[in-house]
């Protein structure tokens, strides 16, 4: 949506009319107004999985907004305080327990992180049902990929700051696979430390990677995914393009203005999420260990390795990925691999456009490999995020190494069974 | 027909995992509840500093705190202050961490979060402390003569002996009170009872006030959906 197709405000001769009028002249106010909201076209069918995105930049704000209360706060310190405890860590008990609602603050950005993953991958899963990936959409689909490894990286900084027993000791695991990297590895990895452990450079350059600048790069990714968006007008579930049939005005005839009806949808999916999100955060702020783990509340103590280093839930399918490479291969180590493996099972998304050889964009209408496929992808995926969270054993390695070539083979074989696929005729206009 | 069968073989796989988790360790008996009872957690904090502070700390708790548990200012200062001059101090200890690390071989760790750390796949952490603090017994290849059922070859002695009188492990590895002490079995399980309700409670002193806030919130958040909804449906009631 160009924002030169609007015409400015025109003034009633009220005083409202005429400020309105004034900043029109000098500002795109109504042109993004009705380019964004009141006049963007999107298909009137969608359905359950169209929640995630706005949820997702509703979680953004959250994020943002209990960040910066937790931010007055909380200090990256590593050095001891009087009673023996990293200042750190001290500071994150303080606003738990002195700071006047610190409590629920600091609940809502932990949930938060969690939150924020699961509406993503929810918001992904969408677009693998419903093919929205796909020409035209491979540009918003690449600005989408760098959001997620924006909000990995985000996550993995985050995590650190409250320098508890798995903060630390996550970390130690996560860094030192730069250790890997031939030839420059461990002079890297010092380089990413600032120090040859684990120590208070680390915890103060995480902390500004976390508060300044991973969030700068989000939002300007997140604003450049809703231009796209904009741009090439919003898929739905039957992945065919309402642009295709317009009425004479130049309206797409299946589609509707997204404000005021999918502003009036989305609120009633704000509520929804708000209150799972709170059912977690007043009931279960740990949930059972998944969102807060229970070592987490040691401070961090260079000393005492836990006997099991689990990474938070998000992190724990790729993290089974990077443990399934236990082989020597090549002349090259086995870390070295499942870091590369690990790599690639996130790179591999940004092709996904080109990967996909299907004349149906929608599941509704692919033949049955595909939904086979998908269905036995999101298990492998499952049963890998649940690895990485058990001590590995020879038999979950194993499983773990299946579930890993099933992850690959998705994207790999893709091409080829997609194309073979039989696929239904799409409809011409889009079903409800 | 095939696409069903393949879906349950996936969502049977789905659990497998599941079904094979491992249990390990000592089986952790359950802490009774006492989160709401003020006695009880009254009771818990004149054992847990009577017993406990000054070898551990619990520096995130100041002693103005304890009021939440229905104490007051001047029976806090009479009672239980013995650590601070300010009501307002948190409940600190004067051993240096170097002095502990002598006498102990360990530093006591500050019990201000212990049973949020302690929780596991196996119990909470009221579960674990409370099989805990009931699981100690003679062992004289150890240092201090004590050993744990739940912490094998801990460092701490068992402080509540007084109270619990002496085990010893007996066969099967059963627990077996060779010689009693001032309370009988069932009143020491109901102190330790009181004793791990007040380190729940350090552990996240407004958790009460967090599960009533959130009932209200709900409250609300069930009305605005009513109103949500019934707005959307009327936006909406042209769009076929």
């Amino acid at each position: 949506m160009s924002s030169t197709n609007f015409e400015k405000y025109k003034s009633d001769g009220s005083l409202a009319g005429n400020v309105l009028e004034w900043v029109d002249a000098r500002f795109p106010l109504t042109a993004n107004w009705k380019g964004h909201l009141s006049e963007y076209y999107a298909p009137k069918n969608f359905n359950f999985w169209y929640f995630f995105g706005s949820l997702a930049l509703l979680v953004l704000v959250m994020q943002i907004v209990t960040g910066i209360f937790l931010v007055m706060h909380y200090k990256p310190d590593a050095s001891l305080n009087a009673a023996g405890v990293p200042v750190a860590f001290a500071s994150v008990e303080y606003i738990m327990r002195d700071v006047p609602w610190g409590w629920l603050i600091r609940y809502m950005h932990a949930t938060g992180a969690s939150a924020f993953f699961v509406v993503v991958y929810l918001h992904m899963f969408r677009a693998m049902l419903y093919g929205s990936y796909r020409k035209p959409r491979e540009l918003l689909w690449i600005f989408g990929v760098f959001i997620y490894l924006c909000l990995m990286a985000e996550a993995f900084a985050g995590y650190l700051l409250p320098w508890g027993q798995m903060s630390f000791w996550g970390a130690q695991v996560i860094l030192n696979l730069f250790s890997a990297i031939p030839f420059v590895g461990d002079d890297l990895a010092l380089w990413i430390r600032g120090d040859y452990v684990i120590a208070d450079a680390t915890l103060n350059r995480m902390f500004a990677f976390h508060v300044i600048a991973i969030p700068l790069a989000l939002i300007g990714l997140v604003a450049a995914h809703i231009l796209a968006l904009h741009e090439v007008g919003s898929n739905n579930p039957d992945g065919i393009e309402i642009k295709a049939k317009k009425d004479e005005k130049g309206i797409p005839l299946d589609g509707i203005p997204f404000h005021p009806y999918y502003t009036v949808k989305d609120i009633v999916g704000v509520v929804v999420f708000l209150m799972v999100f709170s059912i977690i955060v007043f009931f279960a702020p740990e949930m059972g260990g998944y969102f807060l783990e229970f070592n987490n509340f040691i401070p961090a103590d260079p000393l005492v390795t836990p006997p099991h280093i689990a990474p938070v839930w998000y992190f724990t399918p790729f993290y089974s990925i990077l443990r399934a490479n236990t082989v020597n291969f090549f002349w090259i180590d086995a870390k070295l691999w499942g870091v590369i493996f690990m790599g690639l099972g996130v790179m591999i998304l940004f092709f996904l456009p080109w990967l996909d050889r299907s004349p149906a964009k929608s599941i509704r209408y692919r033949g049955p490999i595909y939904k086979g496929a998908l269905a036995v992808f999101v298990v492998a995926f499952v049963i890998l995020g649940y690895l990485g969270m058990q001590a590995p054993t020879p038999a979950y390695t194993l499983v773990s190494q299946i579930c890993t070539v099933i992850y690959f083979l998705f994207f790999l074989l893709m091409p080829w069974y997609t194309r073979i696929d039989k696929c239904k005729p799409e409809p011409e206009r889009v079903t409800q | 027909m095939r696409m069903t069968m393949l879906k349950k073989f996936l969502i049977a796989a789905l659990f497998v995992p599941l079904a094979v988790l491992a249990s390990e360790g000592v089986k952790l008996d359950r802490a009774p509840d006492r989160s709401t009872d003020q006695a009880a957690l009254q009771n818990g904090a004149k054992l847990f500093v009577n017993n406990c502070l000054n070898c551990h700390g619990a520096s995130f708790i100041r002693y103005n705190r304890l009021k939440d548990i229905g104490l007051t200012e001047q029976q806090i200062k009479d009672n239980l202050m013995f650590t601070a001059e300010k009501i307002g101090e948190p409940m600190g200890i004067s051993m240096s961490r170097k002095d502990a690390k002598e006498f102990f071989g360990a530093w006591p760790p500050d019990l201000s979060l212990i049973a949020r750390s302690r929780a596991s796949e196996s119990g909470s952490g009221a579960d674990w402390l409370y099989t805990y603090l009931r699981g100690f017994y003679r062992d004289e290849t150890r240092p201090t003569g004590w050993n744990n059922i739940a912490f094998p070859s801990v460092g701490m002695p068992h402080v509540l002996w007084e109270l619990q009188g002496e085990q010893v492990m007996g066969a099967e590895h059963k627990l077996t009170l060779a010689r009693p002490g001032k309370l009988s079995s069932k009143e020491f399980d109901d102190a330790v009872g009181d004793l791990v309700a007040f380190l729940v409670w350090m552990g996240e002193p407004q958790a009460q006030f967090r599960k009533q806030l959130g009932v209200a919130v709900l409250l609300f958040l069930g009305v605005f959906f009513i109103v949500a909804y019934a707005m959307k449906r009327a936006f909406w009631k042209d769009i076929h």
